[in-house]
């Protein structure tokens, strides 16, 4: 019982090096998207929802199957959310220079 | 099947891994955001599939839950508007704290008080330790982003008691530091007295939940960057514990990691801004916005300009380097400058963007802002590698940045500031200061640079001053 314990928190450690390491790579430009793209990845937590209601008995009682179902919600919503946020905010940082050539974008801007 | 599951989630947060790590570049980023994606989808299928034998009327509850949070949670991530990302970004964490609390809540009632397990759950201790910790901590997440949100959203919480709410720092913070401990002793009691009554689990989420609205009310508008990305490693790590009271690799590894890079970059943004962790959240000098300061004083006269003068002194730069900051985002005006860029650009002028590491509401926002208004990535530069430009450069225009610009930081050992990086703004030829009046930053600090010779203010809304000098321009 205790081997699975002592797995998970080694695990654990590990995966707060990895969180370190790619975190320190990140310019300081694209420091919002990574907030928004870390806040989709805790999303994560949707699973524990999922486990909550999918453990319950039949015959549980109302008031934990509220609170899963809540929580499911919650948790949907931080992934969908997250993810399509942190696309939205990506999608604005494409070099659009290069569709148009300096001259034109000169000629078009001083018209 | 059990070990189908495991794979999965093993695929999974690889994904999550490799999909980040596509985040160091502006290229790779849109891709790695959607590889973390369908890493997120496939250990929810996994998930789905090891709880396959669940009752139908469970079933049912999933479908539902899963389809009201898509449907709530599509049209605002689509429709809001970039310059209110923060407060989305902000919701968006809140709900996954709130998550993780009532799955600490639920795993209180399912082992009646963590006094009855099932053979195949985890260790006893993980569960307890883990859910008392994810209780705590995902309430603390839930509410104090729900004030975030409320504060980031400026019309929710009225002006005055905003105010009184960052006068009342002190007050806050010994509270704070009571409902912590009382928090603890809380927590500490049912773990070790198995089998006590439901309402001790509610207490603790509510001892926590005051102390999440607590921690964020009296947070000034300069600190609310530092204090989302806070709150986001916090929901990072509740879901790590979450995961060990689960025995979840999938979300142990996840929330792992957003604590850990949250965490660094909460850091970063701090260092950034001269302060500490602890002095933002227990607020050491003011902790707010500090308005109107006395001005002008014994330091010297400033000169003002008129939108004209700014139009001729721009067009006839080899150089000119855009530094905005907070009062930008609140004017709204990024892409009036970025029109005004243009106008330079089709002169002949090289423009330029120099972003400060905490410009913006958001670590990084003020490029997504600028980006919005597409403002080329190659031209937005990162202080260290602008810095040293400043001297080759003919016209500075400072936009709604104050204490990034502040010379003293640099020069006057006393400075409340000093040693905070800074844009070496003083050190070009002449610099044009937008600014609404003479008030002070938020640190509530006189900046010399205002008093310069080569410097030269232009007072009024920025969106409006920005305005005048295109029309100028186009004049010329």
């Amino acid at each position: 019982m205790y081997t699975q314990l002592l797995a998970n928190l080694a695990i654990l450690v590990l995966a707060g090096f990895v969180g370190f390491a790619v975190i320190s790579k990140v310019p300081n430009t694209l420091h919002t998207p990574l907030m928004s793209g870390t806040n989709a990845i805790h999303g994560i937590v949707v699973l524990g929802a999922l486990l909550v209601l999918g453990n319950l008995p039949a015959d549980a009682h109302w008031g934990i199957r509220i609170i899963g179902f809540i929580a499911l919600v919650f948790g949907t919503l931080n992934v969908i959310g997250g993810f399509l946020v942190t696309d939205r905010m990506l999608g604005m940082f494409k070099g659009k220079k290069k569709e148009l050539p300096a001259a034109d974008k000169a000629k078009e801007v001083t018209k | 099947m059990t070990y189908l599951v495991d794979v999965l989630y093993i695929l999974a947060f690889s994904l999550f891994i490799y999909g980040l790590s596509g985040l160091t570049g502006p290229k790779t980023a849109v891709r790695g955001n959607w590889i973390a994606a369908i890493g997120m989808g496939i250990a929810v299928v996994a998930t789905l599939i090891k709880i396959r034998d669940t009752a139908p009327i469970n079933w049912i509850l999933i479908a539902a839950g899963l389809a009201v949070g898509v449907i709530l949670g599509v049209p605002p991530a689509k429709k809001t508007k970039m310059t209110a990302m923060p407060q989305l970004v902000a919701l968006f964490n809140g709900v996954g704290g709130g998550t993780v609390a009532l799955i600490a809540w639920s795993e209180f009632i399912e082992t009646k008080g963590f006094s009855e397990f099932k053979p195949e759950q985890s260790p006893t201790i993980a569960l307890v330790v883990g859910s008392l910790f994810a209780a705590i901590i995902g309430s603390v997440s839930f509410w104090g982003s729900l004030v975030a949100f409320a504060k980031l959203q400026e019309t929710i919480i009225p002006k005055n008691v905003e105010k009184a709410f960052v006068k009342g720092a002190k007050v806050f913070q010994a509270a704070n530091i009571v409902l912590l401990l009382v928090a603890v002793a809380v927590a500490v009691y049912i773990g070790l007295n198995k089998g006590v009554a439901e309402w001790w689990i509610v207490l603790l989420l509510v001892l926590a939940g005051i102390m999440g609205l607590f921690v964020v009310f009296p947070i000034g508008g300069a600190d609310m960057p530092v204090v989302i990305s806070l709150l986001n490693a916090m929901t990072g790590l509740s879901a790590a514990a979450a995961g060990l009271a689960l025995n979840n690799t999938a979300m142990i590894v996840a929330g792992m990691i957003v604590g850990a890079s949250g965490s660094i970059l909460t850091n970063l943004m701090a260092v950034a801004m001269n302060r500490s962790i602890p002095a933002i959240v227990f607020g050491s000098f003011g902790g707010g916005d500090v308005e109107g300061g006395p001005a002008g004083g014994d330091q010297g006269t400033v000169r003002a300009t008129s939108a004209a003068d700014a139009a001729i002194q721009m067009a006839y730069a080899n150089q000119v380097i855009v530094v905005p900051g907070y009062g930008l985002a609140v004017a709204q005006a990024q892409h009036t400058v970025k029109e005004l860029a243009d106008l330079l650009e089709a002169r002949g002028v090289e423009v330029k963007f120099a972003i400060h590491p905490v410009a913006g509401r958001m670590p990084g926002h003020m490029n997504v802002l600028l980006a919005e208004a597409d403002v080329e990535y190659d031209s937005m530069k990162e202080m260290d590698d602008i810095n040293g430009e400043f001297p080759r450069t003919d016209v500075t225009v400072v936009i709604g940045a104050n204490d990034v610009t502040n010379p003293a930081a640099r020069n006057d050992p006393s400075s409340p500031i000093h040693g905070m990086p800074i844009l070496n703004v003083d050190q070009s030829r002449s610099v044009i200061v937008l600014k609404r009046s003479m008030s002070s930053g938020y640190a509530g600090i006189e900046n010399p640079l205002f008093f310069l010779g080569q410097t030269s203010m232009l007072f009024g809304d920025a969106k409006k001053s920005v305005s005048e000098v295109i029309e100028a321009l186009k004049d010329l």
